[in-house]
């Protein structure tokens, strides 16, 4: 698999760039994806997308469905989509540090 | 989907093959049209053989040494286990009327799409090694060696098939094409190159009961959510049954359903529907948070992991010991019922033939399987009058309906679908014929091809579908395409945002559970999705 280094620290990550455990997540790993997606400048917004994120992969064992993280932090949607320009599963969960899903969806 | 072609350049050059034989082109795999590999871990997970990191775009594929070997001994094994196997191979007079029938084919141009060309991609190696034509007469005789190349060749086509059979409705022989493929993959899998859109889903399913990996507290937390958000739209508070000892009846949905829009409205259609039933007429449904799962990701990797898969569906109906079983709207779960689940884990003898309690409708062709699709029931409710609907709270869809192909060839259904729609909806208009029930186009993205990076392939794949869409678009303002199957509801909301992207994607059951009227609800504004209801727009703003 391949790594990438990025503030000293070295990831390994899979094909679409996702982190390759959830658990050598770090705020490195933040700012790595921040440069990769083109954000600008990481807000409280931003912010309160990850936490819920991680808050929810760490009960369930799996990134939330789109509508609950948009109930949850109060974001339509488009807005989450204004946050992360690549949408809730290859910008947010990549930033949160969470693998992304695969089966019918 | 910024790397893809526009849909202007997509249509193929040419459909005619070039000049050099067949044999001498090696596959191109590239970036686009093929799937990343499994990952070790799910393999280890299900005990699948060689697991190890490796990509098709390498040159070296970290085969086990005696790979060859391997591929000979399960062909035999197989050949000698399935008649029908054995019969393909023979059989085929190479007539060509399945050639121009597959949507990879007219998506790509690709000689090797074709689906008889695809098929002697295996059948060259079986004269070869099986045949004394083949082992006489060589390369003379259609026959060649498995080498390198040819197993890459076997991988590359192998998972631009999607399974969907519309070339064996055309074989004048009866060939099944898509039987083909699935023992190519097989043999595929027997040196670990499985892709990980299907390796993992696997994997997860046979952990947790669901190709996601949802665990039972998150299962039970993701119908909660739906069950909120239908209080807040119907003022129904409906309270599903879990794991429940002793209910008649046990569905199963995919679990994309669950979890992925636009599946998620439909689920909250069945949660409405069974909920109406519960209070109108006391139907006694459960839910499982171990079967959790319609959909069976193992029947693209191996009969074995299709056996596995589908038993725990069995398993679970048999601890909760309910009469039978209602099945979600899900593709490729009813091939696997309807064709392979007798002999396979049947039959369900522990359970009752199907019975609807509401209206003594018995499901005679459940007889084995004890497992009917919901369209089947519902349709059953509305002929005999059981479901209060208004239609005109669909009024702002106007439908044309996309056959699943698993639904349609694997079980031949092909009206209940309808009927269900043109009862909760008024606005209804068929594709053109040589496109929908049993002659359906496929989405594109079946047999676990709906990953993200062959998004190419898929557009490819899907676009003799689309152009369907498109024709009913322009021709009747078609603005809804409803389907029944969770690979469909999370591939064509993609399919149709690069072809025809005025359409929408819906389940049959969210339309339904926009039409049902609950006992003692409130006036509703809004449907599933939030929007106003027609009429409402302005109580909206």
């Amino acid at each position: 698999m391949p790594t990438v280094e990025f503030g000293g620290k070295s990831f390994t990550v899979d094909e679409d760039g996702f982190i390759d455990d959830y658990t050598n997540w770090n705020q490195e790993w933040v700012q790595y994806v921040k440069k990769e997606e083109g954000i600008d400048e990481l807000n409280d917004e931003h912010q309160k997308v990850i936490t819920v994120l991680r808050e929810y992969y760490e009960k369930n064992g799996i990134a939330p469905m789109v509508r609950v993280l948009s109930k949850v932090t109060g974001f339509k949607l488009k807005h989450i989509y204004e946050l992360f320009p690549s949408g809730p599963g290859k910008g947010a969960c990549k930033m949160a540090g969470l693998p992304k899903p695969t089966g019918c969806v | 989907m910024s790397d893809l072609p526009k849909p202007e350049d997509f249509a193929p050059k040419t459909y005619r093959p070039g000049s050099t034989d067949w044999m001498d082109v090696p596959a191109e795999i590239r970036k686009g049209i093929a799937c990343y590999a499994g990952n070790p871990k799910s393999l280890e997970a299900v005990g699948l053989p060689n697991p190890r990191t490796w990509s098709c775009f390498d040159e070296d594929w970290q085969l086990p040494e005696n790979w060859q070997q391997i591929i000979h001994e399960g062909f035999k094994e197989r050949l000698e286990k399935f008649r029908s196997f054995k019969v393909f191979m023979d059989i085929c007079v190479r007539c060509g009327a399945c050639a121009d029938k597959c949507h990879f084919f007219i998506g790509t141009g690709d000689p090797k799409n074709m689906p008889v060309l695809r098929a002697e991609l295996i059948r060259s190696v079986y004269r070869n090694d099986f045949t004394k034509v083949g082992k006489i007469l060589g390369r003379l005789g259609g026959a060649r060696p498995m080498t390198i190349d040819v197993l890459k060749e076997w991988w590359s086509y192998l998972f631009q098939c999607t399974e969907c059979r519309r070339c064996s409705v055309f074989c004048p022989y009866g060939i099944d094409t898509a039987e083909i493929t699935m023992m190519g993959r097989e043999l595929l899998n027997l040196l670990g190159l499985n892709i990980d859109w299907i390796a993992t889903p696997v994997a997860n399913c046979n952990r947790t009961g669901n190709h996601l990996g949802i665990q039972p507290h998150a299962f039970k937390d993701m119908l909660d959510f739906f069950v909120d958000d239908i209080e807040e739209i119907t003022g129904i508070h409906v309270d599903p049954q879990y794991n429940k000892v002793g209910a008649d009846i046990l569905f199963i949905t995919p679990s994309g359903d669950v979890f992925a829009d636009p599946g998620t409205y439909t689920c909250m259609g069945y949660l409405l529907l069974f909920h109406f039933l519960k209070e109108k007429y006391g139907l006694d449904v459960t839910w499982s948070t171990y079967a959790s799962e319609g959909g069976n990701f193992g029947s693209f990797t191996s009969h074995e992991m299709m056996k596995r898969l589908n038993a725990k569906m069995y398993r679970e109906a048999q601890r909760l010991g309910v009469k039978w079983i209602i099945g979600g709207e899900c593709g490729h779960m009813w091939r696997v019922i309807t064709q392979y689940m007798d002999t396979m884990n049947g039959p369900a003898d522990f359970m009752e033939t199907p019975v609807n309690p509401i209206t003594g409708t018995r499901f005679e062709h459940a007889k084995s399987t004890k497992m009917i699709h919901i369209t089947e029931f519902t349709a059953d409710l509305i002929k005999h009058g059981k479901l209060d609907l208004d239609p005109g709270r669909n009024d702002n869809l106007r439908v044309t309906f996309h056959d699943s192909c698993n639904p349609s060839r694997g079980m031949g259904l092909l009206e209940e679908p309808r009927y269900v729609i043109k009862n909760v909806c008024n606005e209804f208009y068929d594709m053109p014929a040589n496109t929908i029930r049993e002659q359906t186009f496929c989405c594109g993205s079946g047999s676990g091809l709906n990953a993200g990076e062959d998004m190419e392939l898929r557009m490819a794949g899907g676009m003799p579908r689309a152009n369907a869409v498109k024709y009913v678009h322009e021709k009747h303002d078609v603005n809804t395409l409803a389907t029944i199957c969770a690979i469909d509801r999370a591939a064509l909301p993609d399919l149709m945002s690069y072809w025809v992207p005025e359409v929408e994607v819906y389940g049959v059951h969210e339309m339904v559970g926009n039409a049902l009227i609950m006992p003692n609800e409130q006036e509703r504004t809004t449907d599933l999705r939030g929007e106003p209801l027609p009429g409402m727009e302005e109580a909206d703003e």
